[in-house]
C-alpha cells in the first residue's frame, strides 16, 4: 500500500524535521516496514553533505564481527575522500551504520559517488546542497528520534512508509530515492510500475545507474535523467504519464521544488491541500491534519494531473 | 401498490431505462409495508429526532466513535452530532436504522458506508469511497468528496455539493449520486443501474461498461466509455432532474436543458455469453 507525503513552504522556512515526522506518523498504517525523509534545508555555499551507510540494520544481528567490518568500511570511505581531496568539515554519526558528513569538494560528483559505493557495504543515500535523505527501518518516530530530526529547520520535504510488497525491507529497498548522482532530486512514489525492466534497460543503456531492485528508483533515475537533458521538472513529470506504464501517485522533489504527477487511471490517493503559504499533500487527509489541526479544504488531484510548487 | 408500480415503470421507460427487476434482498421479507413501522428493520431502534446528543471524536478512533452512535441509539437518540471527525476513516458505518447524523468536519475514506436508512449531513469533505453500498437515506457533503464516491450504491440520494474523484459511482446498483461540480475519469464506471447527476464536467471514459442506469451531465464531457451512449433527454427527464437538483439546492439558474443524457448502448448485455469475434466488434 505505502503512504507518501510531502510539503513546501512558500514564504521561507519552518521546522520541517518536525512536521514530516508527524505527517509520516500518521500514515504508519499504510507502511510500518521502513520510513524515508527528503528534506530540504538552507544551504551552506559551497557545501555539499553527504549522507551514506555501509550496512543494513539487520546485518547488526550477524555476529560480533560485524562491529569490526562497519568500521573498517567506514575508514576506507573516509581514506578515500582525503585521496579524492575531499574536505570534511563536520561530521555526525547517528547510527553505527549511518551518517552525515558536510563537506567541500569542487571535483566530479559522478566520480566520488560512484568511488564510495566500489566500497563493499557502502551506499549513498544522498549528496545535495540542501537535501538531506534519511531511511531507514522502523516508523516514523523511530527514525526521526534515531536521526535527531526533530529540529530540522528548511522549506520543503518529502516522505515515505513503506509496506514492502515487492522487495525486501531493509534500507536500500526503502523511499525516498535519491536521483544517483545528481544532487538534491528525491522521490517518493505509492503504486507499481509495469514497465520498470524495459525502462531500466533504456536508462542503463544511456548510463544511467540503479542501486537497487525497487520499481519506484526507476522515478528518481527517470526524472534525473529528463532534468540533466534540460526539461523542466513539470515537464518531466508530464512526459512521464504518457512513458511509464502502471499505477502510481508520486512526488519529485528539488532544490526549490516540489512536483507531483498521477497516472492516467488515477488509482493511487492524493490528498491535496493548498494556501499561499503551505502546501501539504499526502495519501490520507489524516496525515495532513496532523500538521494542520483545525477543518481544512482538500481535494483529490484527477487523473494525469501534474503539479509543481516553488519554495 | 400495483398503480405505483405501473406508474414507475412507465416512467423508467421513458427514461431509457430497463425494468427489469433487480435480484437481491428481498424486500418482502426485510420489510413489510403493510404493518405499522413501515420500512424498517425487525430489530431496528425506536429513536426521537428531537432527543440530540453529541460525540466528540478527537482521539477517540472509529470502533469506539461506532460503537457510541449505537450506544445512544439504544437510549433513544435520533440526532447525533460528530464533533472534531478529523478525516479520521470508517466513521458512521452500518446503521440499518432512521437517524439523523450531523457530521461537523471531515472524514476519511470509507465514511458512511452500508448505511440504509439514516440522513447524514457532513459540513466537510470526505475521503475516497464515502458512502460504499448505501441503501437508502440521504447523505450530504458539502464540500468534494474522494474517489469511489458512491461505489456500489444501492438506493438512497448521495449528494456532493462540489467535486468528486475518480470513478463516482462506480459499480452503481440503484439510488441517486449528485456531484454539484467535476468528476474524474471512470465516474459510472460497471454501472448497472440507478442515476448519477453531474452538474459541473465529467473526466475520461464516463460511463465506461455500463449496463444500465442513466447518467446526466451538465458540463463537458471529456470522452466516453466502452458503451455509453448519449440518450435523448426527456420530459420525464427534465421532470426528475428538476425536482431533484430543487431540492437539493443544486438547479441551476438557466434549468437543465443543457444536460447531456447518457445510457448503456447494451452492446455489452450479456457480454460473457458472446462470441470472441463479436466481443472484438463491440470492443
Amino acid at each position: 500500500m505505502c503512504g507518501i507525503a510531502g510539503l513546501i513552504h512558500r514564504n521561507g522556512s519552518s521546522n520541517i524535521g518536525r512536521e514530516m515526522t508527524d505527517m509520516l506518523r500518521a500514515l504508519k498504517h499504510r507502511g510500518p516496514d521502513s520510513t524515508g525523509f527528503a528534506i530540504y534545508g538552507e544551504p551552506e555555499k559551497g557545501e555539499y553533505v553527504l549522507r551514506f551507510k555501509v550496512a543494513e540494520q539487520e546485518e547488526l544481528a550477524l555476529g560480533h564481527h560485524i562491529h569490526a567490518e562497519i568500521a573498517d568500511r567506514r575508514a576506507k570511505v573516509d581514506a578515500l575522500l582525503k585521496e579524492m581531496g575531499v574536505n570534511v568539515t563536520e561530521l555526525a554519526d547517528a547510527t553505527e551504520y549511518a551518517f552525515r558528513y558536510q563537506i567541500v569538494f569542487d571535483g566530479d560528483l559522478k566520480k566520488l559517488a560512484d568511488r564510495i559505493e566500489d566500497i563493499e557495504g557502502a551506499e549513498i543515500l544522498s549528496i545535495g546542497n540542501a537535501l538531506e535523505l534519511i531511511k531507514d527501518l522502523g516508523d516514523a518516530n523511530v527514525v526521526s528520534d534515531q536521526y535527531g530530526l526533530g529540529d530540522f529547520i528548511g522549506t520543503h520535504g518529502i516522505g515515505h512508509t513503506r509496506m514492502a510488497t515487492e522487495s525486501d525491507v531493509d534500507i536500500r529497498s526503502a523511499h525516498p530515492y535519491w536521483a544517483y548522482p545528481y544532487n538534491d532530486i528525491a522521490v517518493v512514489h505509492n503504486g507499481q510500475i509495469t514497465n520498470y525492466w524495459l525502462m531500466r534497460r533504456e536508462l542503463e543503456r544511456a548510463g544511467q545507474r540503479f542501486v537497487s531492485d525497487c520499481d519506484s528508483e526507476l522515478l528518481a533515475v527517470y526524472t534525473a535523467a529528463n532534468l540533466e537533458k534540460g526539461i523542466s521538472l513539470e515537464d518531466s513529470l508530464t512526459k512521464s504519464i504518457g512513458e511509464i506504464d502502471g499505477v502510481f501517485t508520486y512526488l519529485v522533489a528539488t532544490k526549490d521544488e516540489l512536483g507531483m504527477a498521477k497516472d492516467t487511471m488515477a488509482a493511487k490517493p492524493m490528498v491535496l491541500y493548498e494556501t499561499d503559504d503551505l502546501v501539504a499533500l499526502a495519501s490520507e487527509e489524516v496525515s495532513i491534519r496532523a500538521i494542520v489541526p483545525h477543518e481544512i479544504d482538500t481535494y483529490d488531484p484527477y487523473d494525469e494531473e501534474v503539479r509543481v510548487w516553488r519554495a | 401498490m400495483a398503480g405505483v408500480t405501473q406508474d414507475q415503470d412507465t416512467i423508467a421507460e421513458e427514461m431509457g431505462m430497463h425494468t427489469i427487476p433487480l435480484r437481491g434482498r428481498d424486500i418482502k421479507t426485510m420489510f413489510r409495508v403493510e404493518t405499522e413501522g413501515g420500512y424498517g428493520y425487525p430489530f431496528a431502534k425506536d429513536v426521537d429526532f428531537n432527543k440530540r446528543a453529541e460525540i466528540d471524536c478527537e482521539g477517540k478512533g472509529c470502533t469506539f466513535v461506532n460503537k457510541r452512535i449505537r450506544e445512544l441509539m439504544d437510549e433513544g437518540h435520533g440526532t447525533i452530532v460528530l464533533k472534531n471527525p478529523g478525516a479520521q476513516h470508517s466513521l458512521v458505518v452500518g446503521i440499518l436504522n432512521r437517524l439523523n447524523i450531523i457530521i461537523d468536519g471531515s472524514l476519511g475514506y470509507f465514511g458512511c458506508g452500508l448505511l440504509d436508512g439514516p440522513n447524514v449531513r457532513i459540513s466537510g469533505r470526505v475521503g475516497w469511497s464515502f458512502g460504499e453500498n448505501m441503501m437508502a437515506g440521504t447523505a450530504i457533503v458539502e464540500k468534494n468528496a474522494g474517489s469511489t464516491f458512491g461505489a456500489a450504491l444501492r438506493g438512497g440520494d448521495l449528494v456532493c455539493r462540489r467535486s468528486a474523484g475518480s470513478r463516482t459511482g462506480i459499480d452503481q446498483k440503484g439510488g441517486t449520486i449528485i456531484v454539484g461540480g467535476d468528476t474524474g475519469a471512470f465516474s459510472g464506471f460497471m454501472m448497472q443501474r440507478g442515476r448519477m447527476v453531474i452538474c459541473g464536467n465529467a473526466g475520461k471514459n464516463l460511463g465506461d461498461s455500463m449496463y444500465d442506469g442513466t447518467i446526466y451531465v451538465g458540463g463537458e464531457i471529456q470522452d466516453l466509455g466502452v458503451d455509453a451512449v448519449q440518450g435523448d433527454l426527456t420530459d420525464a427527464d427534465r421532470a426528475w432532474l428538476t425536482r431533484k437538483l430543487k431540492m437539493y439546492e443544486l438547479l441551476p439558474k438557466k434549468g437543465v436543458e443543457h444536460f447531456t443524457k447518457i445510457v448503456a448502448g447494451k452492446q455489452l448485455w450479456n457480454y460473457d455469453n458472446l462470441e470472441p469475434t463479436e466481443k472484438k466488434i463491440i470492443l
